[in-house]
């Protein structure tokens, strides 16, 4: 039986067998050539998965499962294991990112903490926590619910057969390369780009995938129009790609070394990582998660997208703009001035369609306002996009020259990207895994609604303490180091603006560890939903009452 | 949303147009690549022609072996987390960390590392601010120096021997793209950087002439071994002091 299992392999899964072997072979004769042992330990860690991958493909095939049909009794078949996967990861790395968060908060309160280790030091620490909440705790969130929306919104199972699977699996093997590799010292010392060569080859591998699956579940879709949250997924999946490929233009210096250095180099460098860096956030954490917004909230409130019109201009301006904006990063550097201006001009036209967004997102919910009442995961999404609007008119003010020349190296931009981050991308996430684990897990309904609301309170008390210390002791910080005496001596030395930040950087950490705790909360409610809560009648995977296609 | 409040037959609104992107994904991705290229091509493009952003300064040399692999621990352990390389041409600034950075000193540097944050001061003119003892005893245990302090210890450096096999090959990468390195410095790598930190190395006479007024001594307090802390201080050491500026004419660098 074993060897007629093995004859009826699919051709996909032929070639992707082979091409486990393969590369699993290769990265343990590199793990064998390499004198560098933190890169020798990500070979074997590749070639591990290889064979665990490829163990899966002849199992499952050995059991008789293989592709499953597209559609049954007439109804789309969709295929939720890989959103389930990526939904309980993104819970995993949000725990494990908002933890090592809170840990270099403290350490910043309490040097001792770093412990004077090479693996426990703030330098290496905090690239671990901003790759683990953006990359991997916001890209587990983008990849289910992409997988997710695209599905529901094309009325079709989501294309391909492995290669779901593929990518999910993929990038989070992706994000365990990466993160170790900070430990062990593997990076390029780019923000938000750190990891080396061989980590980002490999994870291009994986978005090529990702947009074609992505793609070729559109093809299969029933309606004729794409609705408009796809419009932004794939807005973000290929810009994504375009930015990744660009700001890590590098030349490995050897197949067995964990270095490479950039083509690019000084001012060009700069420009590079900043229109990287900048539009991480333009089409990471916001065009994707804005496409959470245009599919969850009017889902959730039953209501439809209150303007396609303004969706439309919500969506080519806002992508337009982002691109423009990264030289708001090198004001007064040595990048040329008509630069720095055009980034400061750009980012301040940005404010009206990231607006216009907030508007879209918040009046959906007109004649459903009663709804925040009841519900507190529409209301986490609510606020969500109120915090949007707010660091959205936040970054355009930062990015005036003036006002910048304030705040730059300051805590300022600290407390500006949290408020994005934990109150814009973190809220809206949590609200649409509120919405998936039921709708996932086939369950009626949350195991407990005071929970949210436990969460939404502790986690926004939280986010408040976290952000106001931070506008604190950023401008306070700013002004001291500009403050003159009478006699027109600086009147304070730059550890005495360290000194003075203490108070304010135990307050963060105190907000830090109520989000933290939140998150925890969330966890324990999402666990005993899958366990606990009464299951869904079949009405659930009815089509979407409120949804309307674009138009 | 066709117009129905005129008794005409409603003219086709160029809102329908947009129907082309949503109904076929290829032009939607067409339409996506070309407007997101705009910004960059108009903001990157010209950075590797314009006079100021390429232009040489008198002075600027490319690291040396030393002060390269240095410049690898600097990034390996996230200084640029906290420290940055760029003083803005603000009064106070200049004046707590001197001239305000030119592009030209950070032409050879593979990534830049001006930083975004200053949880610790600049570092960008750092070099031959403080003693080697100074940097040894503060990477050891910043708290002993300054007490203060935020800053993490790094009192590993000091005892792991530098790894420096592949700096040769290195050095060749980055003459790829643009660095000047010369292929007798690229031989001479291992010799140079041990000549760095012996000054009664018999190749000291070469490496001086390779790279001019580099710092060459023992730079960890300790003669026997070559480590980490030597590097670093090496590259910290050198930070800023390449180019002179009171020979420097910025008249020549108006932009």
């Amino acid at each position: 039986m074993a060897t007629g299992a093995i004859r009826n392999m699919t051709g996909g899964e032929s070639l992707g067998a082979l091409a486990l072997a393969v590369f699993g072979v290769a990265c343990l004769i590199i793990a064998g050539l390499t004198d560098h042992g933190g890169y020798a330990f990500h070979m074997v860690v590749f070639a591990l998965a290889s064979v665990l991958a490829f163990r899966a493909i002849i199992v499952r095939r050995y059991h008789g499962d293989g592709p499953q049909p597209q559609e049954i009794n007439g109804k789309p078949n969709y295929n939720f294991g890989p959103v389930k996967f990526a939904t309980a990861a993104a819970m995993f790395w949000g725990v494990a990112g908002f933890l090592v968060g809170l840990v270099i908060a403290l350490q910043l309160a309490f040097p001792v903490l770093n412990l004077d280790l090479p693996w426990t030091s703030f330098g290496r620490l905090r690239p671990l926590h901003t790759s683990a909440v953006i990359f991997a705790f916001g890209g587990n969130v983008l990849l289910a619910t992409s997988f997710y929306v695209v599905q529901r919104t094309c009325h079709a199972r989501l294309a391909g057969d492995l290669s779901p699977w593929f990518v999910v699996l993929g990038y989070n093997l992706f994000i365990v390369v990466a993160g170790t590799g900070y430990l062990l010292g593997i990076t390029q010392g780019k923000e938000y780009a750190e990891p080396e060569w061989y980590a980002d080859l490999f994870l291009t591998v994986v978005w090529v995938v990702y947009l074609l699956v992505f793609l070729a579940t559109i093809w299969k879709r029933k309606e004729p129009h794409i609705y408009v949250a796809n419009w932004f997924y794939l807005g973000f999946i290929v810009t994504i790609a375009v930015l990744h490929l660009g700001n890590n233009m590098t030349i490995p210096v050897s197949i067995t070394s964990p270095k490479s250095y950039i083509v690019w180099s000084g001012v060009q460098d700069a420009m590079f990582q900043w229109w990287y860096g900048h539009n991480a956030v333009g089409f990471f954490l916001t065009a994707g998660f804005l496409a959470i917004m245009y599919y969850f909230i009017p889902k959730r409130a039953e209501r439809p997208v209150y303007s396609y019109r303004l969706s439309i201009i919500h969506f080519w301006a806002l992508i337009f703009l982002y691109i423009w904006a990264g030289p708001h990063h090198l004001h007064y550097t040595a990048l040329p001035d008509w630069a720095q201006t055009l980034g400061m001009t750009f980012s301040i036209m940005l404010w009206m369609p990231s607006w216009g967004g907030m508007i879209n997102g918040l009046m959906t919910l007109s004649g459903a306002w009663d709804k925040l009442r009841t519900d507190p995961v529409l209301r986490m999404m609510v606020v969500s996009v109120a915090f949007y609007g707010m660091s959205t008119f936040e970054g355009p003010l930062m990015s005036v020259k003036a006002v910048n020349s304030l705040s730059h190296y300051t805590d300022w931009t600290i407390g500006h990207v949290h408020s994005g981050a934990l109150g814009w991308v973190g809220y809206v996430s949590f609200g649409a895994i509120y919405c998936l684990v039921p709708w996932l897990w086939k369950k009626e309904r949350l195991y407990s609604n005071r929970l949210v609301e436990w969460h939404f309170w502790i986690s926004t008390m939280g986010i408040v303490l976290y952000i106001s210390a931070m506008w604190v002791s950023g401008i306070m910080q700013g002004l001291m180091w500009r403050a003159y005496t009478a006699l027109g001596y600086l009147e304070y030395s730059f550890i005495e603006t360290v000194a003075a930040m203490h108070p304010y950087y135990v307050i963060r950490a105190i907000g830090g560890g109520l989000f933290l705790l939140g998150a925890l909360i969330m966890v324990y409610n999402l666990i005993m939903t899958v366990r606990a809560a009464p299951n869904a009648v079949e009405k659930s995977l009815a089509p979407a009452a409120g949804l309307q296609p674009a138009e | 949303m066709s117009d129905i409040t005129s008794g005409k037959a409603p003219k086709p609104s160029l809102w329908s147009k947009h129907k082309i992107f949503e109904t076929n994904s290829i032009i939607l991705i067409i339409g996506i690549l070309v407007v997101i290229s705009i910004g960059g091509l108009v903001e990157i493009a010209p950075l590797f022609y314009l006079k100021s952003t390429i232009e040489k300064v008198e002075g600027m040399r490319p690291y040396t072996p030393l002060e390269l692999a240095g410049r690898a621990i600097y990034v390996r352990e996230g200084c640029y987390n906290c420290h940055s390389q760029m003083i803005r041409p603000m009064r106070d600034e200049v004046e707590r960390y001197g001239h305000y950075s030119l592009a030209a000193e950070s032409m050879y540097d593979k990534p830049f590392q001006w930083g975004s944050k200053r949880t610790g001061p600049d570092l960008a003119r750092v070099g031959g601010k403080y003693s080697d003892a100074w940097q040894l005893q503060h990477l050891n245990a910043p708290r002993s120096i300054v007490p203060q302090s935020i800053m993490p210890g790094y009192p590993f450096l000091a005892q792991t021997d530098l790894a420096a096999n592949d700096i040769a090959t290195e050095m060749k990468v980055q003459s790829v793209t643009g660095v000047p390195y010369t292929k007798e410095m690229m031989e001479a790598a291992l010799d140079d950087l041990r000549a760095q930190t012996d000054p009664d190395h018999p190749k000291a006479a070469e490496f001086a002439k390779r790279y001019p007024k580099a710092n060459a001594r023992d730079f960890d307090g300790n003669p026997q071994r070559i480590t980490e802390a030597d590097a670093l201080i090496a590259y910290l050491q050198v930070l800023g002091t390449l180019v002179d500026f009171k020979t420097y004419d910025n008249k020549a660098n108006l932009r």
